[in-house]
């Protein structure tokens, strides 16, 4: 008797990993054989997959964007971002926690993790590459101000820089500060100036056109 | 939940081995607790395919920059944040 004569019927060849990276070889075995275990279905995956890239920066900036006209909203932003996204049908994921800070004159947020890439996926969609970088990573916590420089922010002493490590199960999503000039705007035309790096903290969001015009 | 708000803790600076939540750079130092997220399945052994049981409350600790980086060039008041499970938590 081989180790092979077993009575179930899924192939023996090694799972090859041609030119395969070793972690998506490892996933893509492990995949195998949750399938294989009934644990999960393949059509469950690709859905998975297909919801989490085809979230975009989009989402978050409807947060913001109503919580720039809405003070109360802000207020159940800022204490629940969960219920506070699910009022405008948005899904902050199933897990992990998401925590929505606000940038004011006194404090600028920003956000990292230091250990691997934790983003707020569901709302901002796929990390940059820079976040995910060992530079980045390394240096958003020990010289924040550095950073914040070479991404054409350039604060005030008297503002307190707070660095968010989000480390555990925690997700954080900065709330930028609504640029002057803009109080005649829609929420949409509001939303259109809240960018991805605003929401984690490295640029302020963009100017309103009439007032570089 | 062993720490309240406002609450005075040390990072434990205990080696470990491992998949570990705890950021190096926060071990063994002081903040304090401005946070208390609620209670997570404990990655450290989720990792290895336990079911990461008792669950371990997690909390939103604040250091000054200038404790946690002794070359630390900015002001003061400036601050980082790190989730840090109870486990890895002393009082201080």
């Amino acid at each position: 008797m081989t180790a092979h004569d077993h009575d179930h019927d899924h192939p023996h060849e090694p799972i090859g990993s041609d030119g395969e990276p070793p972690a998506a070889a490892r996933a893509r075995a492990l995949e195998e054989l949750l399938v294989e275990k009934g644990v999960l279905t393949r059509e469950a995956v690709r859905q998975r997959i297909d919801w989490l890239v085809s979230r975009s920066p989009a989402d978050g900036a409807r947060l913001v964007a109503h919580a720039w006209v809405d003070p109360e909203f802000k207020r159940r932003l800022l204490a629940d971002a969960r219920t506070a996204a699910a009022e405008l049908g948005l899904d902050t994921g199933p897990s992990p926690e998401v925590v929505a800070v606000e940038n004011t004159d006194q404090v600028h947020h920003m956000v990292v993790c230091t250990l691997c890439s934790c983003y707020p996926r569901a709302l901002l969609g796929p990390p940059p590459a820079w976040y995910k970088s060992l530079p980045y990573r390394s240096r958003a916590v020990s010289e924040p101000r550095a950073v914040l420089a070479e991404f054409g922010v350039e604060l005030d002493p008297g503002v307190e820089v707070r660095v968010l490590d989000s480390t555990a199960d925690v997700r954080y999503l900065v709330v930028p500060t609504r640029p002057a000039g803009t109080e005649g705007l829609s929420e949409d035309e509001l939303a259109a100036l809240v960018t991805r790096d605003s929401m984690i903290g490295v640029a302020g969001p963009r100017e309103p056109l009439s007032a570089s015009a | 939940m062993r720490f309240a708000l406002g609450q005075q803790v040390r990072v434990s600076d205990r080696p470990h081995a491992g998949h570990c939540r705890t950021p190096g750079y926060v071990k063994g130092k002081t903040g304090t607790v401005e946070r208390v997220h609620g209670s997570f399945t404990n990655p450290e052994t989720r990792a290895y395919g336990a079911d990461g049981l008792p669950e371990q409350p997690l909390y939103g600790v604040v250091f000054a920059q200038r404790d946690v980086w002794p070359v630390y060039a900015g002001p003061a008041g400036d601050r980082v944040v790190v989730d840090v499970y109870e486990h890895w938590l002393e009082k201080a």
